[in-house]
């Protein structure tokens, strides 16, 4: 569903993605991990065209990303993306962060987009807070709410960058029990995460990157027994503990 | 020492000072305001546009604006409206267009180079990351302007934009060199006629200091009202 063929980058004369290639089955769950500064939200904000790339190919769902003759926009309101940093937008309450895409992507009434809305919000558990403010909810619960209103646009894929690293470490598992239970759903998921347990959970296949290249890219058994590569068993000895 | 003043000239005018003059200054003052705003925020989207001309036009016209006095605009407009709108319209005679409308026209090109600058500051202020999420859900740059970045940089900036319009509330005195009755206008008459300049020049600016002051106030207030829980 999601094929990159040696996608590259540069900032300026700084190269930030060399030759990455990778595929994402429907229905796969893809970890991607790594040091900081690897490259690997870059890359995957090149998946959704947020981030354009110089050379190589993405194809969504049998849409070229790089072209320019797509339409980014129509292709990125079938893509659901949650940010490290939610992202929620500040001045609407929680019912109209859900309903707000809806209405103005897809044109659905707004009683469709609240029913639509309100059903995913009671499935992350805050059907309670609908008429807060974003900046009422506690990080955990604002995550939460971008999971629940990227699933109200139908999504055919997940993008998730880090959807836990700006988080309190006792909000954490909230979050990914929600995105652990979107992945035993069949949703198609790409996740840039560190979280190595949501991984062995989840994960259908492993991505390791290291200085913007894709060092490993095996099944997760693999990832976790057979590192092949010295940098990606010196990361796991130090995340996992 | 005011032993030889009047003030009686107040009681006898104040009428004609509120209904015709000042019911102009502040007629002027809100639609150039508004505007100004549309405007300013108009040239502040050029202003950050990546495309290179439209950002050079916008700020040329920033820079230009905010370089000439007031006074030199409020010269050149009265006198040039009726030919641009002439042209306009293609017509062989400048056009009558009333001196509302041709001071109306100047406050509101000079004013939104102000406002240019301020709601650019605004929308400079709003997190790029909200505009990824606006575009992550497949909203347009028309529609993440719109619906996203625009309202948060408009209620960021509200006591900025409401501070400038008391400035150009003031700046609408200026009009009285074009025998425009507005309420420095209006005194100024009433001064002439019945010989009372120093009377009516104080209650003129007594009148704006309360004014003035009163809405700083009011400003500070709402301030506080507006603010968006983060």
């Amino acid at each position: 569903m999601i094929e990159l063929k040696d996608v590259s980058k540069w900032y300026g004369n700084f190269q930030v993605l060399t030759d990455c290639s990778t595929q994402v089955s429907k229905g796969d769950v893809v970890v991607v991990c790594g040091p900081s500064g690897s490259g690997k939200s870059t890359l995957i904000k090149t998946v959704n065209g947020l981030e354009p790339f110089q050379k190589g190919e993405i194809v969504v769902d049998g849409i070229s990303v790089g072209s320019p003759k797509t339409n980014l926009s129509k292709l990125r309101a079938r893509i659901g993306m949650v940010f490290q940093n939610f992202e929620l937008f500040p001045h609407l309450s929680i019912r109209e962060n859900l309903t707000i895409g809806q209405i103005k992507v897809l044109g659905r009434s707004k009683e469709e987009a609240t029913e639509k809305g309100l059903k995913y919000l009671d499935r992350v558990g805050l059907i309670a807070q609908k008429d807060k403010f974003p900046g009422q909810l506690s990080g955990g619960q604002q995550q939460r709410v971008a999971i629940a209103r990227a699933l109200s646009m139908d999504p055919i894929a997940m993008l998730f960058d880090e959807p836990t690293s700006a988080l309190d470490p006792e909000m954490i598992n909230e979050v990914l029990d929600v995105m652990v239970g979107l992945a035993q759903d069949g949703m198609t998921m790409m996740v840039v995460t560190h979280e190595m347990g949501f991984a062995k959970k989840v994960a259908s296949h492993v991505v390791f990157m290291d200085q913007g290249r894709i060092v490993e890219d095996c099944t997760k058994d693999e990832f976790f027994n057979t590192q092949r590569s010295d940098r990606a068993r010196d990361f796991l000895a130090k995340i996992i503990h | 020492m005011f032993g030889n003043f009047d003030f009686d000239v107040i009681a006898r005018s104040w009428q004609y000072l509120f209904m015709t003059g000042m019911t102009f200054t502040l007629k002027l003052t809100f639609f150039a305001m508004v505007g100004g705003i549309v405007l300013g925020t108009l040239l502040a989207m050029m202003r950050l546009s990546s495309i290179k001309p439209i950002y050079l036009a916008a700020t040329g016209y920033v820079n230009l604006i905010r370089s000439i006095p007031l006074i030199m605009v409020i010269f050149w407009f009265y006198f040039l409206v009726p030919y641009i709108g002439a042209w306009i319209v293609g017509s062989p005679v400048p056009l009558q267009v009333g001196a509302f409308t041709s001071s109306l026209i100047t406050f509101t090109l000079f004013e939104a180079a102000y406002y240019c600058e301020i709601m650019r500051s605004g929308i400079q202020s709003i997190p790029r990351g909200q505009v990824a999420a606006g575009q992550a859900l497949g909203m347009s740059y028309w529609q993440t302007m719109g619906n996203i970045v625009l309202p948060q940089a408009f209620r960021n900036m509200i006591p900025v934009l409401l501070t400038q319009t008391i400035v150009l509330f003031q700046d609408v005195s200026l009009v009285y060199v074009l025998s425009i009755t507005d309420f420095v206008g209006a005194a100024s008459k009433v001064a002439q006629r019945d010989g009372r300049l120093v009377e009516m020049y104080l209650f003129v600016a007594v009148v704006y200091f309360v004014l003035c002051y009163g809405l700083s106030y009011l400003v500070k207030q709402l301030q506080q009202r507006v603010a968006i829980i983060r």
